[in-house]
């Protein structure tokens, strides 16, 4: 054999000129990240860290642990997702007049593309799943996750994921054809180059781990719960969160299967969504759709989770209407996978199919027009303290029903007609992504963070980050729906008419705010990191909370609960603290608890490796590493040390010292 | 104040000025009713959305702790008012209905595929007249458009005359993308081997923007065409500028034309291919491919077994010449015809024995 055919078999089509040496505005990024992270990993090996984080959080099956690292995630690919938004409107609010701007198409057709992916799949996703994994088992008083491996390695799988969509940037290059790669212009014959192939990859990559850890809250939720906990005393949170999780159980395989699909036509030649040989499009379109749609679902649900949490504890009242809460996140949830076709009237539907999901679409925004309200006679008659995640909550209640109403304009197909693809879609689904997932999302790091430290987010920059991410919200979007009216489509590159362009500046001042808005946030944790000694949380229960957690010292033993509680009121810990129940402070018992594994990330390495080497074409390093794969896992079976005791000294000690805390503080 | 005048005024003025834009104030029959299906779903969902707006800043700000006033309304307890609670379900389920029963009859009135009845407010269709019927082919990355009853075509440009009600059938060749002149009506997709239509009509004369409203591919943001409204006087002089052009549009030159390009002039055929729209929406115009129509005939019957499945081929080196295509190009179904070897054995047209 010669060396470009061993060159070949090794390295499949991936060569030097992968890199994207031509690209300024990449090699300064490469350099800044290569910089950075260099000097993060002298860091960690200076201060001799890489055993305590490989012990304490790689390895780690503690769902606070696990559920913290996916928040990093999130923000970590939160600035990369955000970066990328400050290019396109940047590039938008100067490419008129002739000016081809700083970014050609082919940079920044992957830029939103990239920026889609990014946002949805690993920002949004990861802070949702982390908030989901961190609080729920508190909220329902488990010890862990049912399976406390699986959720690790699902963990591990999403960041595999989004490491391939950061390795597109500097080898080789990303999708260009828009966030759900529609062919035929995601098909081989359109993109014959690796960026689809970085899009499938990743997204089959941390799809496994979407879909496992799913499943795992579903089950924890559904056989975890605290004796007496029925599932009308669940607090809302975990309502939403187990409505999430149908959710994600019921609609990743679809993508799975449709990418799957995407895949055969792009290795192995077949013709599922081709032009020729009785392929057929539109197809994928339906099919990506299905889950498409409730993917919108899960991420909103569990915000809208964290709202009525918050709303209750900051008014200090009982959540107004509980059932009909519950019953609105149900219908929610079944009715999001009877409004698919409203992403594509435009595609010749017949006029009873297009009404008919025209009409649907709109029956959701009762029940969550019904959510609205609940909130609302929550904060009536209350007593409301306008800490960090409330002004979160009235901000998100707001511009939420804005988004609202216009996504009901959407949903008259006539109408839809006219505002399909346009700047007023972007604005509306930015306004609903924003206003609800991201708005929520700050409201439950702001407040659940003392839980998970022990120490509370600075008041001061909490503020500032809301009030920016607030007012550059409406003025980044605001433009945009404008820009619709004008008959302007998304993803363009450049302009003509002159007249656009003030309001393309206008949206990218308002991007240069939320930037601000993102840039308080890092200097708020920082700051409270600073100043953790005032702000520390002694008696686990800083904002008077009403649910399980609260009960916990902040931040919680990693048994969670010496004993499990017992429950008789929604909101139970209220319900314990209203009615005196005392602390139990002895009869300690030895612990069951789950044992660290290092299988996860083992295995999600593997995962890594085998996507790019797919991506690539390496097929031989693709079959080595999905046969290490299947053994490591099969292995893994034969881990029987999979659990330990905490002893119940070790116990007693712990309580012993909360006990101490609590009396030195009342 | 006088500071706040200063911001507002330009504010205002912006504001405005995007009152404006082509959707609020169209130019065709249809783009107009679909702009006041816009208005009055906004105005139906205000009756909620502005007393919400309300609640949420009036409640926020009444029972806000430092408000001594309301603490005598405090009621840590209360949760549950039947009342309330079916208020706030029949309220918006009422809207809905209203709104629904808007959508079904909205949407089948301006059902793309539904020829107009009205050319404008008040003003019927002649019963008889027949529309004018443009044929859009979406290209990488330009418009094509064939006049079948004027026999002419034309690329990044197109004319219809006013008050005449015009049926587009759209198809494109290689990717999606979505044919939309904003100001004369809603857009539809223009998808390759499917055929979509649009109805609709112009009522000003003038020169509009014609976009493609669906991302596809690198020169996307430059696929425009104008849109001329003219009188029929000036439409048949169009006509005529297009016949006298002496472009011919045949089969090759459309092979040529279909290749990837960008910022494509205005072009014009007098005379077109016979049967080349057909051809393209079934993916045929290689005169060695079968075209979709024929093949799902085929199939409907039962398919054709071995011959189907070996009947591959792509186009010959000499058409590909004479069209200027260095690759060997895309693979497709040969057309269904037998050729017999130099011994005698039966082949496919792409040489393959059978």
């Amino acid at each position: 054999m010669n060396m470009p055919d061993l060159a070949k078999l090794i390295f499949g089509r991936l060569t030097l000129e992968a890199i994207p040496y031509h690209e300024p505005i990449l090699i300064g990024t490469f350099v800044a990240v290569a910089i950075g992270g260099l000097a993060l990993l002298a860091l960690i090996t200076k201060h001799k860290l890489w055993g305590y984080l490989w012990r304490e959080w790689f390895t780690s099956i503690d769902h606070k642990k696990i559920g913290i690292m996916y928040v990093v995630l999130g923000i970590v690919m939160l600035l990369r997702g955000f970066s990328d938004a400050l290019l396109m409107r940047a590039q938008q609010a100067v490419a008129f007049n002739g000016n081809p701007g700083f970014l050609p198409p082919h940079h920044y057709d992957q830029i939103f593309t990239a920026h889609g992916v990014i946002m949805i799949f690993f920002v949004a996703m990861p802070l949702v799943t982390g908030l989901m994994n961190y609080v729920v088992p508190l909220q329902i008083g488990a010890r862990d996750v049912a399976f406390p491996f699986l959720n690790n390695f699902s963990f591990w799988m999403t960041v595999a994921g989004s490491m391939l969509v950061m390795a597109s940037l500097f080898v080789g290059e990303f999708a260009r054809t828009g966030w759900l790669a529609y062919p035929p212009l995601s098909g081989l014959a359109q993109s014959p180059d690796v960026g689809v192939d970085y899009y499938i990859w990743s997204l089959q990559v941390a799809g496994v781990g979407t879909t496992l850890s799913g499943i795992n809250l579903i089950a924890t939720i559904v056989k975890m719960r605290a004796p007496g906990m029925s599932m009308m005393k669940m607090p809302i949170f975990t309502w939403t969160s187990l409505c999430t999780n149908v959710l994600i159980v019921a609609a990743f395989p679809v993508l799975t299967a449709v990418l799957v699909l995407l895949s055969l036509d792009r290795y192995v030649g077949t013709n599922f969504f081709t032009n020729d040989f009785g392929g057929n499009a539109m197809m994928y379109v339906n099919l990506i759709w299905i889950w498409g749609h409730p993917e919108v679902y899960i991420l909103v649900l569990p915000v809208f989770g964290v709202f009525s949490e918050v709303t209750s504890t900051f008014s200090r009242k009982r959540l107004f209407g509980y059932a009909s809460m519950v019953y609105a996140t149900v219908v929610i949830t079944v009715l999001s996978y009877l409004v698919w076709l409203h992403h594509f009237f435009t595609m010749g539907s017949g006029a009873s199919v297009n009404s008919f999901f025209g009409i649907t679409t709109m029956i959701i925004s009762i029940p969550t027009g019904a959510k609205i309200f609940n909130w609302l006679f929550t904060m009536y008659r209350g007593r409301i303290k306008f800490d960090v995640p409330m002004l979160w909550t009235v901000g998100f209640m707001v511009t939420f029903v804005i988004g609202g109403m216009t996504g009901v304009m959407l949903a008259v197909p006539p109408a839809d007609f006219l505002l399909h693809n346009s700047l007023f879609l972007i604005a509306h689904f930015h306004n609903v992504i924003i206003g609800g997932v991201i708005f929520g999302l700050f409201a439950g790091i702001n407040y659940w963070f003392p839980k998970a430290f022990g120490y509370r987010l600075d008041e001061f920059w909490g503020k500032c980050c809301f009030w920016f991410w607030l007012v550059g919200f409406w003025v980044a979007f605001m433009p945009l729906y404008v820009l619709g009216f004008m008959g302007v489509t998304r993803r363009m590159n450049h302009f003509e008419d002159p007249s656009l362009q003030i309001w393309f500046q206008i949206a990218a001042f308002g991007a240069f705010l939320i930037a601000l808005g993102i840039g308080s946030f890092l200097i708020q944790l920082w700051v409270s990191y600073k100043r953790r000694d005032e702000l520390r949380d002694v008696t686990g229960d800083p904002w008077h909370g009403r649910t399980l957690e609260w009960s916990t010292s902040s931040p919680p033993p990693a048994y969670n609960f010496a004993f499990t509680p017992v429950i008789h009121d929604t909101d139970a810990w209220w319900d314990m603290k209203e009615r005196n129940a005392g602390r139990r402070v002895d009869g300690y018992l030895p612990i069951h608890m789950p044992k660290n594994t290092g299988a996860g990330i083992i295995l999600a390495g593997f995962a890594f490796v085998f996507g790019f080497a797919m991506i690539w074409h390496m097929f031989l390093v693709a079959g080595l590493t999905f046969a290490a794969l299947l053994v490591t896992a099969i292995g893994h079976t034969f881990n029987y040390k999979r659990d330990y005791h905490i002893p119940a000294d070790v116990v007693a000690r712990t309580e012993a010292a909360r006990t101490e805390e609590l009396a030195a503080h009342v | 104040m006088k500071m706040l005048r200063g911001l507002l005024i330009p504010a205002l003025a912006l504001l405005l000025s995007g009152c404006d834009a082509v959707l609020l104030s169209p130019s065709g029959d249809i783009a107009r009713q679909q702009r006041d299906l816009i208005v009055i779903s906004v105005v139906l969902m205000l009756i909620v959305i502005i007393p919400v707006i309300y609640m949420i800043v009036a409640f926020a700000w009444k029972y806000r702790e430092s408000n001594k006033a309301a603490h005598a309304e405090y009621d840590p307890d209360w949760n549950h008012s039947t009342v309330l609670e079916l208020l706030i379900w029949s309220a918006p389920l009422l809207i809905i209905i209203a709104l629904g029963a808007i959508t079904w009859t909205s949407t089948h009135k301006l059902d793309p595929y539904r020829p107009v009845e009205q050319i404008s407010q008040g003003r019927a269709v002649v019963p008889g007249s027949k529309p004018l019927v443009v044929e859009v082919v979406a290209l990488d990355w330009k418009w094509l458009f064939l006049y079948p009853e004027q026999g002419i075509a034309t690329v990044n440009e197109m004319a219809a005359p006013v008050d005449r009600p015009i049926e587009f059938h759209i198809t494109a060749s290689s990717v999606m993308n979505a044919f939309f002149v904003p100001s004369l009506a809603g857009m539809i997709y223009a998808m390759p081997g499917m055929e979509t239509k649009l109805n609709a009509v112009m009522n000003k004369p003038g020169d509009f923007e014609g976009i493609s409203a669906n991302y596809s591919g690198a020169g996307f943001s430059d696929m425009h065409f104008r849109f001329h409204s003219l009188s029929d006087a000036d439409f048949d002089a169009w006509v005529a500028k297009a016949r006298a052009s002496g472009g011919q549009l045949g089969r090759e030159d459309y092979l040529k034309l279909e290749q990837p390009s960008e910022k494509e002039p205005v072009r014009y055929y007098g005379t077109v291919a016979p049967g080349l729209y057909n051809a393209i929406l079934n993916r045929c115009v290689e005169a060695n491919r079968m075209c979709m129509s024929d093949m799902m005939a085929l199939d409907a019957q039962g398919g054709q077994g071995v011959v189907g499945a070996y009947n591959v081929t792509s186009l010959d080196a000499a058409t590909r010449a004479r069209v200027g295509l260095a690759d060997a190009g895309k693979r497709y179904v040969g057309a269904l015809c037998v050729a017999s070897g130099a011994g005698g054995q039966r082949l496919t047209p792409a040489g393959r024995p059978l």
